[in-house]
Formats: structure tokens, sequence, C-alpha cells
């Protein structure tokens, strides 16, 4: 009758294990389950691998498109670096990416109306104006989200994804009502715009240097901000944890809307790039689902700008690799997805079991 | 029953409750050591202790929310098995918690039928709402069926959960501060209906830290302090008679504050730093929770004073301190520092005319986990620059450890500190000059050595005429270093009075709520 009980809370001293092991153990899951699921569709891990690294790199045409993600891909995770410091999952940054699209498309049509033939203004300058658009256009949405958020303090991730919604309908009523081509209105987007208006490119390919070149300097601002400056340091504070940042004189408002600012800006460029550099008009799914992306890539390297190139490279590189295996092994496309969605949940599974369980 | 058949079956209606030898751990703190608890059926139990005397896991173990360490739990001479709110039910267990445990989007009868049981798979609204009003009759409580338990007050959720727990078959039902954000009347028909239950036989669990309440109510008390079991007494001497209980039984009173909170008062050691300039004064002020309402109607603060608050914990202490330091905004009244009128103003205004705050939850609104003591550093001096000067904000953050000698490096992240340490880091972080400090418990969890260290440093900031206000749970620490000491008692507030003309029974007796 006197007979104790024991205590549910200890942890066996199994489970006791350095953090390194569970980070690098949950990769290694992860990648055996991704081999496990291409056995089960029919094929070879390692030459799906093959191919889809080999399908990025094979011709310059592919290094191109790569690149052209990535570039976009950087801008969305460089914004998304500050949201996520700020302790925001800021989904809307796919709104913020389409609407920075939008803005573009209009201030192009603004300049080069459908009649013309010519730009009104030289058309560097149009170029110019037109990413500027973007820029403002996704800071709207952006701040649009923060002041729900802020202000209305309703959940930033429902905000974002009201947001998104609101962004794509507003591009599907323009591209099916008053921007809708001549003749019949499609899904495939708006007349595209006069080759004057294309942003240059690397060589043949789809690559911009201005796309690549905002990307990377997207990136280089972030690292520099959050390692080096006061701001970047109130923003980890406040994402760490408002109210003693609030005790400490932290303005934790301020720095919550200046991230979703921020994020706005490089979505809204991100939207600009994909219109004039990447798709030359606006089409319903123009951030190509990117902004999510870079939600993924922002999560793998646990917030940290540093890591976000070679993950966005890779990133890039799976999901160009994967247009060619429906092709040369007839698989579905969508496993890149299913990759890198894998990859960021036992990630995330192995930073959780190494926050409660590892031995300090 | 009806619907609610009963889920006790096997166990009489009289059910004696007994705890033997409860011990529970969380990490170092010792939450419940060597416990024993013995409440005869039909009584009423009460169980009183300062926060964080172990009253709460103690009755959480009972009812199946916290799994004991070790320890037996007896029914009736039998033991018996609980490991989850589900079983302590299935016991005939039942608690009523500070905050109901409800579904404010729910109905008062969708609240009613949820978690019974045996409640069967295909609902039947009328006749729960039949029963639900038998049970309210017999209770003369007053509540609508339909309305939405988010529109009801406090106390109509709490009787909501009565009648919940009873219908579900509770022989013992344990009640965790029920008498806080109710009202007058509400207390007095809780009162009636606990005592009307103990009449039929069942065991009631009163967990309180109010003293007029359990002197109230309750047939005995067991005091707890700081884990362990401090003392038990019979209160039945009080209610025979008299209806003004307590007066005619001072030293029942008197021997209950002992228990709480020991004997003998430490002596003041506080030097002289007083000077004549007010610097904090308020006058009329009146701040609200949705628990309480505080009013303090003149307090003046002057340069190098310190003055103490003495209370129960949850008595309204932090929602004066966080206005005090400007983080909370009155309902009404001002708050004045050094002749400036600062009521309503932006906490940053606060920062700027030299008021600081210090919390007790020193990981959780005081310092940021995650960051490192550099890190803190360099926020406090935020603002001032663009770009972090990294070489300089290390070496700001090397005097800082060395000046207040904490045991880290500056990149140590400030979780990894011990508490001591991050009381220091705290204290470290502090702007100079410094006009007003408001600190809730200074010294909670710290040994003796970093306790007196940590006055040294408040004192030496008096010195340079700093005013203190500062709660604690520490009554020895309230005597030795205020000035002037002001005790909060379930909302109600006394007067600032000199520490020379205090001793612990009249610190008791307005602890207790009489002033």
């Amino acid at each position: 009758m006197n007979s104790t009980i024991p205590s549910q809370t200890t942890l066996p001293w199994l489970w006791r294990l350095p953090a390194l092991v569970y980070r690098s153990g949950a990769l290694i899951i992860s990648l055996l389950l991704i081999g496990l699921i291409v056995l089960l569709s029919g094929a070879s891990p390692i030459e799906v691998i093959g191919r889809m690294l080999v399908g990025a790199v094979s011709t310059p045409d592919q290094i191109g498109r790569v690149v052209a993600t990535l570039s976009t891909l950087l801008l969305c995770a460089a914004g998304l670096v500050y949201t996520f410091n700020a302790g925001l999952y800021n989904l809307g940054v796919e709104g913020q990416v389409t609407f920075g699209a939008i803005a573009t498309t209009f201030v192009l049509r603004l300049l080069y109306p459908e009649e013309a033939t010519a730009s009104l203004l030289p058309p560097p300058l149009t170029i110019a104006l037109g990413i500027l658009a973007g820029a403002l256009g996704g800071v709207l949405w952006g701040l649009l989200a923060g002041a729900l958020h802020v202000y209305g303090r309703i959940s930033e991730i429902f905000a974002g994804l009201g947001l998104n919604f609101a962004a794509t309908g507003v591009a599907i009523y323009l591209i099916f009502g008053p921007w809708k081509r001549p003749g019949v209105a499609s899904l495939s987007g708006t007349q595209p715009f006069d080759e004057s208006l294309w942003l240059g490119t690397f060589g043949q390919t789809e690559a911009t240097p201005v796309g690549l070149g905002l990307g990377l300097l997207a990136l280089l601002i972030t690292i520099v901000v959050m390692r080096n400056t006061y701001f970047g340091l109130r923003l980890r504070a406040v994402g760490k944890n408002q109210y003693a940042a609030h005790v400490l004189g932290v303005p934790a408002r301020q720095q919550l809307l200046s991230a979703f600012f921020i994020c706005g800006l490089f979505a809204g460029l991100a939207g600009a790039i994909q219109v004039v550099g990447v798709f030359h008009r606006l089409i319903p799914n123009i951030s190509s689902n990117l902004g999510f992306l870079g939600l993924l890539v922002v999560m793998l390297v646990n917030f940290d700008p540093l890591w976000v190139l070679p993950v966005a490279l890779f990133f890039s590189a799976l999901n160009i690799g994967s247009l060619q295996l429906p092709l040369s092994l007839g698989l579905e496309s969508s496993l890149a997805g299913v990759i890198q969605g894998l990859l960021v949940l036992f990630a995330l599974l192995g930073r959780g079991l190494a926050q409660r369980y590892a031995a300090s | 029953m009806g619907l609610f058949a009963c889920a006790t079956a096997g166990f009489g209606l009289r059910v004696k409750v007994e705890l033997q030898h409860i011990h529970k751990r969380f990490g170092p703190v010792h939450a419940n050591d060597d416990v024993s608890l013995t409440v005869e059926a039909g009584t009423i139990h009460g169980l009183l202790g300062e926060n964080g005397a172990g009253k709460s896991t103690l009755v959480k173990i009972l009812s199946g929310f916290i799994t004991r360490d070790s320890g037996v739990i007896l029914l009736d001479g039998r033991p018996a098995h609980i490991r989850s709110p589900a079983d302590a039910l299935r016991y005939g267990i039942g608690m009523l918690h500070q905050d109901p445990l409800d579904f404010p989007p729910l109905t008062v009868v969708e609240n009613f039928m949820a978690g019974s049981p045996s409640t069967p798979p295909i609902l039947n609204p009328r006749a729960a709402e039949r029963e639900f009003r038998r049970w309210c009759a017999r209770f003369n409580f007053d509540i609508d069926p339909h309305a939405q338990v988010g529109d009801l007050t406090v106390g109509e959720r709490q009787q909501l959960e009565i009648v919940r727990l009873l219908a579900n078959g509770v022989g013992t039902l344990i009640l965790d501060e029920p008498t806080t954000g109710i009202s007058a009347s509400q207390k007095t028909l809780l009162f009636q209906t606990l005592r009307r239950l103990a009449d039929e036989g069942k065991s009631i669990i009163f967990v309180s830290h109010k003293l007029e309440d359990v002197e109230a109510l309750c047939d005995r008390v067991t005091v707890m302090r700081r884990g362990q079991v401090a003392g038990e007494l019979d209160l039945r001497p009080l209610h025979a008679g008299a209806q003004q209980a307590s007066s005619h039984h001072p030293e029942i009173a008197a021997r209950i504050v002992e228990l709480m909170f020991g004997r003998a008062l430490a002596m003041p050691t506080k030097p002289p730093t007083r000077r004549d300039e007010v610097v904090l004064s308020i006058e009329g002020l009146v701040l609200r929770s949705d628990r309480l309402e505080i009013r303090v109607d003149q307090l003046s603060l002057h340069r190098g004073e310190v003055v103490g608050i003495a209370g129960l914990e949850g008595s309204g202490q932090q929602l004066f301190l966080t206005a005090c330091a400007g983080l909370e905004p009155p309902a009404a009244g001002s708050i004045h520092i050094a002749g400036h009128n600062l009521t309503h103003r932006p906490y940053a205004d606060f920062l700027r005319a030299g008021v600081c705050y210090v919390p007790a939850d020193r990981l959780r609104e005081g310092l940021i986990a995650g960051l490192t003591i550099q890190e803190h550093v360099a926020l406090r001096a935020s603002g001032r620059h663009f770009f972090i000067d990294r070489a300089e904000v290390r070496a700001e953050a090397e005097r800082a450890i060395a000046a207040f000698n904490i045991r880290g490096r500056p990149d140590t992240y400030v979780e990894r500190l011990s508490g001591g340490n991050q009381q220091r880091t705290q204290l470290a972080l502090l702007p100079a000059p410094l006009s007003v400090l408001v600190m809730e418990h200074p010294t909670r969890g710290l040994d003796i050595e970093s306790t007196l260290w940590v006055w040294q440093q408040l004192i030496a900031r008096c010195q340079q005429g700093t005013a203190i206000l500062f709660a604690s749970s520490d009554l020895d620490e309230i005597v030795q270093y205020s000035d002037r000491v002001i005790v909060f008692s379930g909302g109600r507030v006394s007067p600032a009075i000199p520490v020379a003309e205090l001793d612990v029974e009249l610190l008791g007796q307005m602890i207790g709520g009489r002033f």
C-alpha cells in the first residue's frame, strides 16, 4: 500500500543526448523517408537525385532558370528573415509578392498604354519606376497585414492568408476584367509587355542581372542588419520576448511594423522582378509560390540569414531539376515540394526535440 | 440522477480523503515535501498559505492534474489510483479552478453537458436543461441556461462549475481561490452552498490565501509553508455562538499568521537615506483588472526612501507596481514623477523620467531568454547609433560583469545564468541616475549572500537619491529594508506605516484584512 509511484515526467537517460544528435538524426530520417517515397513511386533514389541535379545544371538555359528562381527566392527569404526574427509567421508574403506584381504591371501599363507603340518615358526609366511601384505595392500589403496584427490583434498568420486571397482575387479580376487581353481573356495572363520593357538577361537565359543583383543585395543588407545593427538586435529582442523587450524600453509595435514594412518591400521587389524579368506580364500565380518556398528556406536555416544563400540555391535547383522528372523518369515534378517539405518538417522536429530533451 | 448517472457507484457519499507523505519536485523546487492531509467527510477543510507554499500542487495532485512523485492517496481507507482528471472524477473528486475551466463560447447547458463521464453518444439538451434547472433551484443559483458562458460573471461561472461537478457525482469538492473576483452576495451564496454540501456529507477542500474567508467558512485549516505542512488548527471554536467570528478569538488568527509567516520579525537594518524632496506622488489612484479594483488615495515617495509592500500575493501589488512604472494605465487618479504629471503618458516617458521596473519573473518579463548578457547591455544602449560597436559593447558588458559580480561571460545566454546572477544582471542593466525603482520580489529565490549583496546595491542607489518601491512576500525583508510599509489585502490598501511602529501581530492583522 505504501508503494511509491514513480514520476512520469523524468526522462529515461536514453533520451539525454547532445543537441547535435537530434539535429543530424532528424536530417538522416528525413533523407531516408524521401528515399522511401521515391522507392514507393517506383524509381531509384540515387537516380532521382542525380537527374534532378543534372537537370538543374545540364544546359545554360536550365542554369538560367535556376538563377531566376533563386533571385526571387532570395528576395522573399531576405524579407522573411525580418519577420521571423520579430517572432512573426508572415504567411502573407505571397500576397505581398502578388500585390507588388500588380503595382508593377499597373505602372508599366500606365507608361506604355496598349495602343501606344513606345513607352512614354525611356524604357530603362519605365522599368525602374515599375520596380519601385512593385516595392511600394508590397509595402502596402505588408503594412496592411502589420496593422491588422498590431492594432487589430489578429494573428499575422490569418491576416496574411486572408490578404493572400485578396491579392490573388485582385490579380484575377484585373486579368479577366480591365486588363484582359484584346480578344480573349485567359488564365495565361495579361498581354505580354513590349520587349523594350523586359529586363536584360544573361545571354539567352531567363536569368536577369538586375534580379540576381537585387536578391543578393537584399540578402547582404539583411545579414549586416541582423548581425551588426541595433535595429536587428531590437527585432530579435521583440521576437524572443515582446513583453520583456517592452519593459527594457524597446518600442515593440514600431519594431513589428518595421519588420512587416521591410518584408513587404522585398516581397514587392520579388513580384516586380517576376513581372519585368520572368513572365513579362501579370499572371494569376505570379509568385510561383516562391514566397511559401522562402518560408521553408528561412525556417530550415533557423532564421539565420548567413545560411540563406546555399539553402535557397539548393531549393531553386530542386525546383527546376524536378521539372525534368516527368520526362526522364515518369515521376511527378511535385516531388521537389515533397522533398523540401520533409526536410523542413524534420529540421523543425529535430530542433524541437533538441530544445526539449538535449543534455545541456 | 437521470441523464448523469452517478459515476461513483461503490463510493459512498461520505468520503474521507487522506493524502499521505506526498512528494512532488519541479526540477530543483520541492513543491510538496512529505505533505500529509486528512479531510474528514462532512467538513470544510481550509488549505492556507502564501503563493508557492505548495497548496495548489497538493490539490492538483488530488484532482489528477499533476502526478505525484511519491505518496499515497486514500479514499475511505482504500488507495486511489489517480493519474488524470478523468481518474479523479471517477473517484468522485472534482476541482473548481481559480479560472473556471469551462468553454466560454458555448451556452450554459452545453457546458453543463460537457465533461460528463457518462454522456450518451446522442445528447439530450432538454433533459440536461431540466436537470440543470433542478440543481440551480436547489442552491438558489440564478443562471439562464441559454446564456453564453463568456457573458457570465466569474461568480456565475463558478456556480455553473459547482453544479456541473455535483451532477457528475462529485463527493469531494476542491475549490482553488474561489472568492477572488466574485461579488459579496455571490460569496455569501457560495459559502451557504458549501456549508450545505458539507452538512450533506461531502468533503470540501477550500484553498485560499485569504485569512478572513478561511476563518469565516472552514472547520479546520492546514497551513502550508515552503512545500511543507506548517501546522493544523481547529477553527470550530470560531463559529460556535458568535457571528462576528474572530473578534472573539484573536489568538486563533494570530496563531494562523504565525504559522504562515514564522514567529519573530527581523530587526530593521536600513540606514537612513531619506531626503526631503518628493519624487513620486500618487493621488486618488484607481486601478482595475478583471479581478480586482484597487484604490490608493495618497502616497508620496521621497528621494532615497524605501517603501515596502506586504500582503498575500495576488492582492493587487503587481497591478499597483506596474501602474507606478507606467506599464499599466490607471482608471482614475494621477501619478507625478519629480513634479511632472505622467498620468496616461506612454511608458517611454516614464523611462525618460528615470523610472525603472524590475519584475519578479526574471526570464519572462525582465530579461530576454535567447539573448546574451552583452546583447542586453547593447539593447539598453540602443537608439544612439545605427551600427553596434561590438568592442565597446563587450567592454561595457565586462565592466558590468565585474562590478556586479555576475558569474558569466559577455556572451553567456541569460537563461543559462543562475537566479542570483540573473538578478545581478537585471540590476546591472539599470540606468544611472534613477529616480524611482519599482521592484517585485527583489530577492526571490536568491541565497543569503546574494540577498545581502542585492540590498547593498539597492541601498547604495538610495544614497544616490533613488526612491525604491518594492513588493515582497518575505516579511523579514520588508521590515529590514523599508522606511515605511504598505499592506495590500484583497485589493484594499493600507496607509504607509513607518517601520518602527510595526510588529508581527499588527502586520498579520493587516494582511488578514483588518486595518
